[in-house]
């Protein structure tokens, strides 16, 4: 087994598949840290992950327990963000919230990245009435508000995490339908699928093996510039009392609870509001330099 | 029987008829030219072929067998093509190694370990760039990868479009040398499309002259290298091609 | 023999690269006067690099030094970019390749040439107009008026390199730097185009840089040569005496083209040793 160094990842004659791929992934890291702004947002989103994973670590108090006399007490040594008006420790609570938080924004990628992919591939690549009953489908998504289809489709649901997953996904998935249809149509023409075309490959095979991979990018880049709307609209769901229910403490519900004391204890509505701003913030610088890595239209081939 | 024969065929790109009654035949082992201007037609014949360009009337034929106007395995183990543009006829994010496995995976041919790198080196490629990209490659390393690609699943036809209008001179030399000893060797039948005339001199038996989607003139290579083509068209070609400031 | 129109010493062009820097020019010199001087080199040469370079359109973190750089005498290596763009277009200009990705597709051929005459000169409206329908007729297109109205998209590649040379001359530059003028174009019309180009430049006295890298079109229409090799001057020739070239690399370029009446059962391929040396 090679070592892995700095030399056999940048190596001009990669000896195996996995060498090409690592020193791939090695050069885009690369890239990715000259630009400061994705280094900080990378940073920011590393937290969120290290917070959610080791909540119980971080925490100071319990998120669901509180004395009630500790009610409402602003920042302090004991209660780092003040305490809420159950006389729940803020801190404790927005370091599990990270937990739902990333639940949410990972669950919703995970479905409505691949699908909305998938359904645009088919639809730039096949073309035709395909094309258009596909794209007529999406569109009737995309044309709905988003935060409005939430609603609709929780009312109908009943509220909860789960249900706010999907409601969350089925309004995003249509926008990566519409860039990866995109892109196939401008890779539909390019010679090397027509060479694979010749080589008597099925459409299923070039679409999944030849399109889909070339697609990942643009996608990708898309998904973490959007994590931040999905944080929003996640956070607007429990505001309004629709998603995660009490008491758990997801940022938005928290704010909600905060809005009647955000005159005297500011701090239990603002709090979790700089939580959101920040993680928002985070992904979308690292969103911002991913792109300039990996969009070969800026002309850095990675 | 003639590897390849076309009879009467017409190719349409939507409403531009952009060839018309085209009729050719070519033996095999032979090398065929078709030589013309951009808008002529030629690249578009090849296309017909493969069907590439499906909006075709008229018959073609390869080995007796008519040709339909899909690509099914049958065709691509019979009959392959190597496009012009290096850069573009290779996927750019499959290493050389994915490029030329795929046409044996998809012909559920086993055994890539062994007939990759042998392909490779038959080609002029160093084994050693089995694991690189497309942009790790110089524009004579990708146009082999390409010309590998098309040998993988031993065809008997070749069709050739520009092959090396897009490369160095001094790669140009390399490849053209390439091509003519994997015909010897393994008694490939070639249509070379090409606006450079040297470079059928150098290739071919025959050659056709296409102007405007017509062909004015077929003719054996020792026309076109004694100055003695028939047609007009032809011979300013030929004129245009030797000298080409003066008037 | 006048004074040289542009005088090049020790010209250096370096890029730096995540392996250290590269240098893609290393070192040339050459003088132009009042004459067709053909650049040829293959790609990675650094032939259309010398030729931005000439004209300062290297932007950092390319980098651009050399011991002299003088047009008509005068300094253009630390001259202020405001004095540059004095230069570039009315006393130097450069046409390029592909007249499709040259010709700004959203302004009619007649304001893009009129913009590169009014950049230089305050001239009223109508005076623009009568020029470039002057231009157009000197570049040899018939119907002036009507290609004036016309969007790039609607003129064929011959014509397209026409309105490029139009738009280059307008301002009636000194030396004009040329490349690959020809290599987008068909062989019938490329012998058009340069012919025109030869017959505008002797008319003006102008200089001529040509870059290209096709040899043989070089030595016809140039008067002397330049062969780049890795951003190195490898060979420096009058065109009639090329088929006397000594440097292994030209002549192995010569030799490596195939000919017309083809003989050769294998054409001789270039070894590429270390011939910066030599």
């Amino acid at each position: 087994m090679a070592t892995i160094t700095r030399e056999w990842l940048l190596t001009e004659s990669p000896g195996s598949r996995l060498q090409a791929r690592a020193g791939r992934a090695y050069r885009v890291t690369l890239a990715l840290l000259r630009n400061p702004l994705a280094v900080i947002g990378g940073l920011i989103v590393l937290l969120l992950v290290i917070l959610a994973v080791f909540a119980p670590f971080f925490a100071t108090h319990s998120p669901y327990v509180g004395v009630l006399t500790d009610r409402l007490k602003p920042p302090s040594a004991e209660f780092w963000l003040g305490s809420d008006e159950l006389g729940r420790d803020i801190w404790s609570r927005i370091v599990y919230g990270a937990r739902i938080t990333l639940t949410i924004v990972l669950l919703v990628a995970a479905i409505a990245a691949p699908l909305g992919m998938v359904i645009g591939a088919i639809s730039g690549y096949i073309g035709g009435w395909t094309d258009r009953i596909l794209m007529g489908f999406t569109d009737i998504f995309l044309s709905m508000p988003k935060l409005i289809l939430a609603l609709a489709f929780v009312a109908a649901l009943g509220p909860g995490i789960e249900n706010a997953v999907i409601a969350i996904a089925i309004t995003s998935w249509p926008a990566y339908a519409r860039i990866a249809r995109a892109e196939t149509l401008t890779l539909r023409n390019s010679e090397f699928i027509s060479a694979v075309r010749l080589q008597g490959a099925s459409v299923a095979r070039i679409i999944v093996r030849h399109v889909l991979p070339l697609l990942t990018s643009s996608v990708i880049v898309r998904v973490t510039l959007d994590m931040a709307g999905i944080i929003l609209t996640a956070a607007g769901l429990g505001f309004l009392g629709l998603g995660a229910q009490p008491p758990l403490p997801e940022w938005g519900a928290m704010i909600s609870r905060g809005r009647s004391f955000i005159l005297d204890q500011w701090w239990v509505a603002t709090m979790p509001g700089f939580a959101i701003v920040i993680v928002s913030l985070g992904f979308c610088f690292l969103g911002d330099g991913l792109r300039d890595v990996l969009d070969p239209k800026s002309g850095n081939r990675q | 029987m003639s590897a390849i024969s076309l009879r009467n065929v017409q190719v349409s790109y939507g409403d531009t008829r952009v060839v018309e009654d085209l009729s050719l035949d070519v033996a095999q082992g032979e090398c065929f030219g078709l030589v013309g201007e951009s808008g002529s037609g030629k690249s578009t014949v090849l296309r017909a072929i493969t069907g590439l360009a499906p909006d075709w009337t008229g018959q073609i034929e390869l080995f007796g067998q008519p040709r339909g106007k899909t690509i099914d395995r049958e065709f691509a183990a019979l009959c392959q093509m190597v496009f012009q543009d290096p850069y573009g006829s290779l996927h750019p994010r499959q290493t050389v190694d994915a490029t030329l496995s795929e046409p044996l995976a998809i012909h559920g041919i086993g055994d890539a370990d062994r007939l990759v790198p042998e392909m490779m080196t038959a080609c002029g490629l160093d084994p050693k760039f089995r694991f690189r990209l497309p942009h790790q490659l110089s524009g004579g390393q990708r146009q082999r990868v390409a010309i590998a690609r098309a040998l993988m699943l031993k065809p008997k036809i070749l069709l050739l479009d520009e092959p090396t209008s897009a490369l160095d001179v001094s790669v140009q030399a390399e490849i053209l040398n390439l091509l003519k000893r994997l015909r010897r060797e393994q008694n490939l039948t070639y249509i070379l499309v090409t606006h450079d005339l040297p470079v059928v001199s150098f290739l071919c038996d025959r050659l056709a002259v296409m102007q405007q989607g017509r062909i004015v003139e077929i003719a054996p290579v020792s026309a076109l290298k004694s100055g003695n083509m028939s047609h007009a068209y032809s011979r300013e070609l030929v004129a245009k091609s030797a000298d080409r400031v003066a008037g | 023999m006048s004074a040289p129109l542009l005088e090049v010493e020790n010209l250096r062009v370096r890029f730096p690269t995540p392996t250290g820097p590269v240098d893609v020019v290393r070192g040339i010199s050459f003088t132009l006067g009042r004459e067709r001087l053909g650049i040829v080199g293959e790609s990675g040469s650094g032939k259309s690099m010398t030729g931005r370079s000439i004209l300062r359109l290297i932007r950092p973190p390319g980098e651009v030094t050399a011991d002299r750089l003088r047009f008509e005498g005068r300094d253009l290596l630390d001259i202020p970019e405001r004095d540059m763009r004095k230069v570039r277009g009315a006393r130097i200009s450069m046409i390029m390749q592909d007249p499709k990705f040259s010709l700004n597709p959203v302004m009619t051929v007649g304001q893009q040439i009129g913009e590169a005459l009014a950049v230089h000169e305050r001239l009223p409206r109508r005076q623009i107009r009568t020029r470039v329908l002057e231009m157009l007729e000197a570049v040899q297109i018939r119907d002036p008026e009507r290609v004036f109205g016309l969007y790039p998209h609607e003129v064929s590649g011959g014509m397209g390199q026409r309105v490029m040379i139009a738009m280059m001359l307008i301002p009636e530059p000194s030396i004009l730097i040329a490349d690959e003028p020809t290599s987008a174009l068909d062989v019938s019309v490329q012998g058009e185009v340069l012919r025109l180009m030869n017959d505008l430049i002797s008319r003006k006295g102008m200089g001529l840089i040509f870059i290209s890298h096709d040899l043989h079109l070089v030595s016809q229409f140039c008067d002397r040569i330049l062969v780049m090799y890795r951003g190195r001057n490898v060979e420096e020739c009058a065109a009639g005496d090329l088929d006397k070239a000594t440097h292994p690399y030209t002549r192995g370029l010569l030799a490596s083209v195939p000919r017309m009446n083809e003989t050769r059962d294998e054409l001789p391929v270039l070894e590429r040793g270390d011939w910066e040396n030599s």
